[in-house]
């Protein structure tokens, strides 16, 4: 839920990086803090077990300048993976303005990726939004693996797996080489402009 | 869904938190939303906290703080401190979608801060009251 704040002329946009456990949310935003820490001014935030994995979020703010001459500043979020963690993932959705879903596109976690898409479906439905009209795109993970010999979903398998009815916009990347990290995070933070600006019209 | 407050609004808050809560000599006080958001901020002209980090992760904990309550059977806690060394941090939620904050020494006593802090908040809830945010 972005807040449009008319005095400071200032926009807040809260985008959250979902999906399955391990499958590169995090590295996503560690990424985009690395290439744009000039423009960052501030530390990512994390809380995380101390085996390392996402215990609550992750958290990055982030300036893109002005749009219409409003500061438009992008809030990143993303949730814990692990499938316990659903109350807690339940909690950073809330608000939220636009979504990417990270999928891993190991072989071994096709049915992973399947049950966290339908996880987000349940958890928005608890916030009235319906994930065919939230702005989304959707990320394939790790398919870099393939060139190591580690067995990979292709392009297309992954997106009748996930993208057969959603139709979302998505990418082939890589989080850890930064392959298509920022053509993501580009792609949601234009549908969701896009997306206040014809609920404004 | 996306929200917006009048200049007007904007402006009657933020007279609340400086006359109510920086005069009385709060370090840092901000009004967010229950998705992270910051509406209004003010502080004291020394305090130079990242606020936009705070405001998310007040949210969360808020968040979590209120699950737990319901775990054990309670609606919600009702007083919601973390006490530092130097610095202390209250919460304190208003209607079902926004927290008040505010970040203040050991110069003003907890009990002292809770009444002012219940005053800001009733007078914030009547600007806030006709609006709900989601």
């Amino acid at each position: 839920m972005a807040f449009i704040n008319m005095k400071k002329k200032e926009v807040q946009i809260k985008i959250v990086y979902y999906g399955p456990g391990r499958g590169g949310k995090t590295s996503n935003l560690e990424y985009i803090y690395k290439k744009f820490k000039e423009r960052i001014q501030t530390e990512m935030i994390t809380v995380k077990t101390h085996g390392d994995r996402t215990l609550f979020f992750d958290f990055l703010p982030f300036d893109i300048g002005k749009i219409n001459g409003y500061d438009v500043k992008i809030q990143l979020y993303t949730v814990p993976g692990q499938v316990k963690y659903n109350a807690t993932r339940r909690l950073v959705l809330r608000g939220v303005d636009g979504i990417v879903f990270v999928a891993d596109s190991m072989v071994i976690r096709k049915d992973k990726n399947v049950l966290s898409i339908k996880n987000l479906e349940e958890n928005l439905a608890d916030y009235k939004k319906n994930i065919s009209n939230i702005p989304l795109v959707i990320q394939y993970n790790k398919m870099d693996l393939a060139e190591q010999g580690i067995p990979v979903l292709s392009f297309e398998e992954l997106e009748k797996d996930l993208n057969l009815v959603l139709k979302a916009p998505s990418f082939s990347a890589s989080a850890i080489s930064g392959v298509n990290v920022v053509q993501t995070m580009k792609k949601i933070i234009a549908m969701t402009i896009a997306s206040i600006k014809q609920e404004l019209k | 869904m996306s929200y917006t407050l009048s200049n007007e609004q904007l402006s009657e808050i933020e007279e609340i938190l400086q006359h109510d809560l920086i005069d009385l000599g709060v370090h840092c006080v901000f009004l967010i939303d229950m998705a992270g958001n910051i509406i209004a901020n003010h502080d004291n002209g020394e305090s130079s906290h990242d606020i936009y980090s705070l405001a998310a992760l007040a949210a969360g904990n808020f968040g979590a703080v209120t699950a737990m309550a319901k775990i054990i059977g309670e609606g919600e806690f009702s007083l919601l401190f973390h006490k530092g060394v130097k610095e202390n941090i209250h919460f304190s939620k208003i209607l079902s979608d926004y927290l008040l904050i505010t970040i203040f020494g050991n110069d003003i006593s907890l009990g002292f801060l809770r009444l002012k802090v219940t005053d800001a908040v009733e007078k914030t809830k009547k600007i806030l009251g006709s609006f709900d945010a989601e």
